[in-house]
């Protein structure tokens, strides 16, 4: 894997680039590469090693520009969580106003919009129900998500203690938080979410081994038709204007 | 078909005449000659012969046609109207985070035209402003970025052909054969020549830190759409992609920049890019836990599944293509594999007793959809027809039923199994599981 520094896979570096490191710009480059060839053609760039800010295009990104835009929490630890905080009684009231319209008073969630709350218990069921408590693994990730997503007309609008309050009730909902629970910077990465150690987070696959049979492979008698679609009345008109079919 | 189609087919077009009253008279003439030729279609709407056919003189033989730049932007002919992306309205709450599919049934070779490429959106479709869009590179790097568009198109440029599949791609079969469509069973994937800038020639410009790991990419659109990647993937063959197909970047696909990550999970493809962070951790964001995780029979779910698998399909017949009678006919289909080249596809007309090897159609690149075909003489008899691919890796692509022996039917996502389609004796086809 590639290194800044000396790490960098060296294919041509010769002394004019060493030098230009971070203090030449690429026109200056071009014209010491030009100055160090006898013949006076243009000088085509050498494959050169790339070092950081060889090209030199763009702006270094500020401090202020980078605030703006860093809104990122990471879910495992909670860094990037920002100041503020909000309790499980305003996230109520906030839930209410912003998210109730879709997601359902209680988070049930109205018409095919994602039900918030419930499921315990189910994943192993024919009919699974993955909420944020059933299923998420992470309780910071609520917060992220709300902040970055939400609410869909308007998403990133919310203020951070209105997002903290949002996930302090939505936890409580799911029965995972106390009702006097305040979400914070320091509250939330220590929230233990009920499916966090239910997740693997190396592939296993491939997970099958068919070999390639060319002959004979199956008894004609054990290959039988287990479903259809045919008759099933599920499938959009695939010609003419768009289908507008709804749930049956 | 508009209903009024062959009564509103120019033959000769009005800004023509506008600009050269001279033709008005030989088109009123030919204009009769249009309206005879279209009763004598509308009778003859599937007959191999009409009055355009020989031995007659077609209207559009016997007139002048449009001019140069009458559609300054080409659009396909009108009466191709029914190759459209489509989507299946009862699948979710509405359409800005939805997903439509691409009509495999009309298409060939293995280049996607861009009015017909999938669409994914988690909060609509942006409609970005390329003179204020920004890319931004920072977290562990020596030199934190901000690129404008300008600065991204002097970067040295590659132009690669690659698929980008959604992992949910036939994730309405896992319990049953339910959809009866190629479109819609398969239409989640497409495959495009993308050109930009290679990833890891962002990264060495901006300097990585020793500790950096995990790469956040991070899209302007209001789902503000956010996954963690490997840095290795990142180094290997990530693209930045501003060009599909030989122009900008349709804006259903990101315009004006996106990321392509050549065989992974589509959703990892960033569209609308605006952030890469470098981190030594994964972010775990609601996409890759909440989303785009694999639930099994046992509870446990299964993360950062990337890979797509290799995966094949006819698409010819199909039960949007049927069969007109007994006859020579070719098998045509698709395969593909994010884990390089399609090494070989077979094809059964039995169910999977007896496979035939079907051939490649050139080019065979790696990432990158591959055509396949095969004649056949079909009896008339029912017949079930599927296809199998292998890719360099030597993997086998499994039967639903392998599949579900270790996944059950609960993990919606990476159902690469083998698609079985039913011909009845009247030709139709269907999708069916076969057991």
């Amino acid at each position: 894997m590639f290194r800044s520094g000396n790490l960098f896979p060296v294919i041509a570096r010769n002394e004019v680039t060493k030098q230009s490191r971070f203090r030449l710009r690429p026109l200056d480059c071009f014209a010491a590469l030009a100055m160090t060839t006898a013949v006076g053609l243009p000088a085509i760039l050498p494959a050169i090693a790339a070092e950081p800010g060889h090209f030199g295009y763009g702006t270094v990104a500020t401090p202020e520009q980078i605030a703006g835009w860093d809104i990122d929490v990471r879910g495992e630890d909670g860094a990037g969580l920002p100041a503020g905080s909000g309790s499980v009684s305003k996230g109520e009231s906030v839930f209410a106003d912003q998210c109730a319209a879709c997601h359902g008073t209680f988070g049930e969630g109205e018409g095919r919009f994602p039900k918030l709350a419930g499921g315990d218990g189910t994943l192993k069921d024919d009919r699974p129900e993955l909420t944020v408590g059933s299923y998420w693994p992470y309780a910071p990730t609520l917060f992220d998500y709300i902040n970055r997503a939400m609410p869909m007309p308007t998403p990133h609008t919310l203020s951070a203690d209105d997002v903290y309050a949002l996930t302090a009730y939505i936890l409580n909902l799911n029965n995972i938080v106390p009702n006097e629970f305040v979400a914070d910077r320091t509250s939330l990465p220590k929230v233990k979410m009920p499916n966090r150690d239910n997740f693997v987070w190396k592939d296993p696959r491939p997970d099958t081994a068919a070999r390639p049979c060319m002959s004979a492979c199956a008894n004609p008698a054990d290959i039988k038709i287990m479903s259809t679609a045919e008759g099933k009345d599920l499938t959009p008109r695939t010609t003419g204007p768009l289908d507008t079919m709804q749930p049956k | 078909m508009p209903p009024n189609f062959w009564r509103n087919l120019p033959v000769l077009s009005t800004s023509a005449i506008r600009r050269n009253p001279a033709l008005a008279r030989r088109s009123f003439l030919g204009l009769g000659a249009a309206l005879t030729g279209s009763l004598a279609l509308g009778r003859a709407a599937n007959a191999e012969t009409s009055g355009a056919s020989p031995p007659a003189d077609a209207p559009w033989s016997q007139s002048l046609g449009a001019g140069v730049v009458d559609r300054p932007y080409g659009k396909p002919a009108d009466t191709e109207a029914s190759v459209i992306r489509r989507n299946v309205p009862w699948l979710t709450a509405g359409t800005e985070s939805s997903i439509s599919f691409s009509p495999l049934q009309d298409l060939n070779g293995i280049i996607t035209p861009n009015g017909l490429f999938f669409e994914r959106y988690h909060a609509g479709r942006p409609d970005v402003d390329p003179a204020q869009h920004r890319l931004m590179i920072h977290g562990l790097v020596e030199r934190p970025l901000v690129l404008t568009m300008k600065d991204i198109l002097r970067f040295p440029s590659v132009s690669r052909i690659h698929f980008i599949e959604c992992p949910a791609n036939g994730g309405m079969e896992w319990r049953a054969a339910q959809l009866n469509s190629l479109q819609f069973n398969h239409g989640m994937i497409s495959c495009a020549e993308w050109t930009g800038v290679k990833l890891s020639t962002l990264l060495e410009e901006v300097g990585l830190k020793k500790e950096a790991e995990w790469v956040m990419v991070e899209g302007a659109d209001g789902a503000h759409m956010n996954r963690s990647l490997p840095l290795e993937k990142c180094l290997d063959d990530c693209l930045i992609v501003y060009a599909q197909n030989g122009e900008a970047l349709r804006p259903e696909q990101g315009y004006p920049l996106r990321l392509v990550v050549p065989g992974w999970e589509g959703n990892v493809s960033v569209k609308w890019l605006r952030r890469i962070k470098i981190g030594d951790k994964p972010w775990y964001s609601r996409e890759e836990t909440s989303k785009y995780t694999d639930l099994m029979p046992d509870g446990t779910s299964r993360g950062f599944t990337w890979l797509i698998d290799a995966k094949s399909v006819i698409t010819f017949p199909c039960p949007e293509k049927p069969l007109s009678g007994p006859g020579l006919y070719e098998i045509r289909g698709l395969a593909w594999t994010g884990n390089g080249k399609v090494k070989g596809v077979h094809v059964s007309v039995d169910g999977g007793i007896n496979w035939q090897t079907a051939q490649l159609h050139e080019p065979v690149l790696s990432k990158a959809l591959t055509r396949f075909s095969i004649p056949w003489r079909w009896d008339g008899k029912p017949a079930l027809l599927e296809s199998r691919v292998i890719d360099e890796t030597g993997y086998v692509q499994p039967t639903i039923t392998d599949l579900r022996k270790q996944r059950g039917t609960n993990s919606v996502y990476h159902n690469n199994s083998i698609q079985t389609w039913q011909v009845k004796p009247d030709g139709s086809v269907f999708d069916v599981q076969i057991g």
